[in-house]
């Protein structure tokens, strides 16, 4: 459902909307020709309702009013708009450059249509000092953006006493590839390998989003065994991501053993995914109006990387010197993690019941149990894990039964809109597309859940201490490319 | 009686064994860590590989930074010869009978400790101090250990030279099962674990700087500079290694008079036991997780307790 108001009506209907359940999915802005738009997109869960706010602003001096009081996603998109298009969020509490590098040259706006090449550095927008934390023995410890590891840049401010972190502050925004511009006139088609490369980890889940945005922008049916297809890529993507993280997590502490295994059950899931789509990070599989699959998964083998993954995971936690250093660390409370607005497993893990596999689902998969815990600890994210990597087989198995290659007979149509839901395996991806009457893109808005998750960690590690950082990071596990597009 | 001759032989023969075999330990403990968790690991040589590498790269010293850091490096490194060169390892002539000492030993290993710690703060970054606060804090917890240790064993002899205690443990074999002995040997093993950053005070293998204890300290180094602390930390863990097989095993090792024969016999045997207790640890460390940093002094008040505990058995049982 799309809605046009004026931009004194915002606050009220979106205020309407958040009290009826909803909760603000993206904010996407546009250039046209005579002003720009600013879509305002809110999503609900059971039943599956999307509403859009469209507003209309002029040329000159844009400005939108702000929804931060109201919804701290709001503020951050709000910031994010501002930034990348000059439009101005009035009565913002923080109206602090977020996706900006310090180095852009003053008033240049990337998503404008006059923004042109990329300039070179210079002419910065001045200081924008940490906030100094200040008190007997407090100190500061600057990490990144230069990592000793294989690790996306970040910059990470810690306010320490002794051991304990009093204030730690996540600089990211240092890798902004303007992949949202490089969608502009492109055909439908010739964007999909942009999507899949938003996050190198979630190629399925950004692809597929991506799909049915366009699909639903030109009506297109896609058939159910190519639907389900698609679900069973997205599963395979999980779980191998979630092995991953539950070996990357015993790695943080030292217990190397399970890394080992969690790498060799890794490498078998890469081979499936090999076999299924030609490629070990499944790249190609989702197709427009459709999928292509090369070859199902035995589910003999999915049963015995179920029985290993467990194995992994009640190793783990049998350790008692593991299990001390997951539980506990770096609490999330329900309050934080619901008006942060989380995603994915940190919300379940938080108690937030949800999921878009059943929130917004694009096949229908039966009942499945949506894993959660109340803990907001490391521990109760390794085991929601844990605990949807068996969810996950279970899945495939049921949709082994039906899924196969196929394609809607023609994907067209144009000059509309549409809005694709997918969880990734961090969370709901959602991704909007404007076409324009020849069919080709005008605006793709790409929404990773590590956005909304980012504010989290810093509240999260509040009172933790700093040798504990990596392991709550990696608890977390958000994407740096997904979140700067 | 001892000759000059003798006691250069077991000098020469320690410093090459410490010098050489450090590395070698390093990746025979790597290598044993890798084939029990299922990994091909990368070989025995490749710390050596390491070393050579790093050591043919330029030297790189951050602005700022003084003497103190040029130095550090060489005093780790130039500690942990002279011990190399006077515990006994192969033989129980103390070539430096003042030298040969308990306390010396422990205070020059602390020196090596404190020089990091000094080059660790005088670059001036966050992790240096970061390090070099967490080496010290383990450091001042490690300490009380030793001493009650060494005095729980020196209490028998009636002196803390290592060599005169070696050579009553080696006449004397039935020591080593008494409660003094057991108790002090559980605890110089803790506080060696500790003393060389390994797994679950430290761990040598992490790329995640936050968490780490030794490695903050020297993050700084570069180049010949960082090959000589690689090469410092493995000659300690090899050092303490072989003191702690010297005094709580040891057999094979050459008395006082003993001809080269016997020294190299005992260089054999050395050989053997270090590596035993090296490969031991590092089984040891597969089964192990990292503590949580302020879990890390419970553990060394665990091993104080015992040293305290061995001081005790050998006031009632001696």
């Amino acid at each position: 459902m799309i809605v046009d108001i004026q931009p004194g009506e915002l606050i009220d209907q979106a205020a309407g909307l958040l009290d009826g359940g909803h909760r603000l999915a993206l904010v996407s802005a546009q250039q046209e020709a005579d002003g720009f738009t600013v879509v305002y997109l809110f999503a609900a869960a059971g039943p599956d309702r999307r509403t859009e706010l469209r507003l209309r602003l002029a040329a000159a001096e844009p400005a939108v009013p702000s929804l931060a009081a109201i919804s701290f996603p709001a503020g951050r998109f709000e910031r994010e708009m501002r930034d990348l298009f000059g439009i101005t969020p009035l009565g913002h509490p923080r109206p602090r450059r977020l996706v900006r590098h310090h180095h852009w040259p003053r008033g240049w706006y990337p998503m404008r249509a006059d923004a042109g090449p990329t300039p070179a550095f210079g002419d910065p927008e001045g200081p924008y000092p940490f906030v100094t934390v200040e008190g007997p023995g407090v100190y500061e410890i600057p990490v990144g953006p230069v990592h000793a590891g294989l690790i996306e840049p970040g910059h990470f401010r810690f306010s320490v006493v002794g051991e304990t972190i009093l204030k730690l502050k996540a600089r990211l925004w240092f890798v902004h590839k303007g992949i949202e511009k490089l969608f502009e006139g492109r055909t439908p088609a010739e964007g999909l390998p942009l999507a899949e490369r938003v996050s190198g980890d979630t190629t399925v889940g950004h692809a597929l989003a991506y799909c049915l945005a366009i699909e639903a922008a030109t009506g297109t049916d896609v058939p159910q065994q190519a639907q389900r297809g698609r679900a069973l890529l997205l599963e395979l993507e999980r779980l191998y991501n979630h092995v991953t993280d539950l070996g990357a997590l015993c790695n943080d502490v030292a217990y190397g053993i399970l890394h080992a295994h969690a790498g060799r059950v890794r490498e078998r899931l890469l081979r499936i995914n090999a076999q299924v789509t030609g490629h070990r990070l499944l790249r190609g599989g989702i197709t427009l109006g459709g999928v292509t699959l090369r070859a199902l998964p035995d589910p003999d083998d999915l049963a015995a990387i179920a029985a290993d993954a467990a194995e992994i995971a009640a190793l783990a936690l049998g350790h008692t010197v593991v299990a001390d250093r997951f539980t506990g660390t770096a609490i999330l409370t329900t309050q934080a993690a619901h008006d942060l607005g989380t995603l994915g497993y940190v919300a379940r893990a938080s108690g937030l019941d949800r999921d878009a596999r059943r929130d917004h689902p694009f096949v229908d998969l039966g009942d499945f149990p949506v894993a959660t815990k109340i803990d907001g600890d490391v521990l109760a994210r390794f085991q929601v894990r844990t605990d949807e990597i068996a969810t996950s087989i279970d899945l495939i198995n049921r949709l082994l039964g039906g899924a196969s290659s196929s394609i809607a007979p023609s994907v067209g149509g144009s000059g509309s809109s549409g809005v694709g839901i997918a969880e990734g395996w961090r969370g709901t991806i959602v991704h909007r597309v404007q076409l324009e009457t020849g069919g080709r893109l005008v605006r793709v808005k790409i929404v990773d859940p590590s956005f909304f998750n980012w504010p989290a960690l810093p509240v999260a590690l509040g009172g933790a201490i700093v040798p504990d950082f990596p392991l709550a990071n990696k608890s977390f596990n958000l994407s740096y490319a997904g979140n700067d597009l | 009686m001892i000759t000059p001759v003798q006691v250069a032989v077991q000098i020469t023969v320690q410093i090459v064994l410490v010098v050489a075999g450090a590395p070698l330990l390093t990746g025979m403990m790597r290598q044993v860590r890798a084939r029990l968790e299922g990994r091909a690991g990368a070989g025995v040589l490749q710390p050596w590989r390491d070393l050579r590498k790093l050591a043919r790269k330029e030297p790189i010293t951050p602005q700022g930074t003084g003497w103190v850091f040029r130095l550090a490096p060489l005093v780790a490194a130039a500690t942990v010869l002279v011990v190399a060169a006077v515990v006994p390892l192969t033989g129980t002539t103390s070539p430096l009978a003042g030298v040969g000492d308990l306390f010396a030993v422990v205070a020059l290993l602390a020196l090596g400790s404190v020089a990091l710690a000094l080059g660790g703060l005088d670059t001036g970054t966050a992790f240096g101090g970061m390090g070099a606060s967490r080496e010290m804090t383990v450091l001042a917890l490690v300490e009380p250990t030793i001493l009650m240790s060494i005095f729980a064993l020196s209490v028998r002899v009636g002196s803390t030279n290592l060599g005169a205690i070696v050579t009553r443990t080696a006449e004397d074999p039935l020591d080593v099962v008494s409660p003094v002995s057991l108790f002090a040997a559980a605890a110089l093993a803790i506080v060696t674990i500790a003393e060389t950053g390994r797994i679950p005070m430290d761990n040598p293998a992490t790329h995640l700087e936050l968490t780490m204890i030794h490695e903050a300290m020297v993050l700084e180094y570069a180049g010949p500079d960082l090959a000589l602390i690689e090469w410092a930390s493995a000659a300690r863990l090899g050092v303490l290694l072989g003191l702690l097989a010297s005094l709580f095993a040891p057999w094979g090792i050459a008395g006082v008079g003993a001809g080269l024969a016997a020294v190299a016999l005992a260089a054999l045997i050395l050989v053997i036991k270090v590596a035993v207790l090296g490969a031991l640890l590092a089984a040891g460390e597969v089964f192990m997780a990292k503590l949580r940093l302020f879990r890390v002094p419970e553990l060394l008040a665990g091993s104080f307790l015992m040293a305290l505990l061995a001081v005790s058995a050998s006031f009632f049982l001696g």
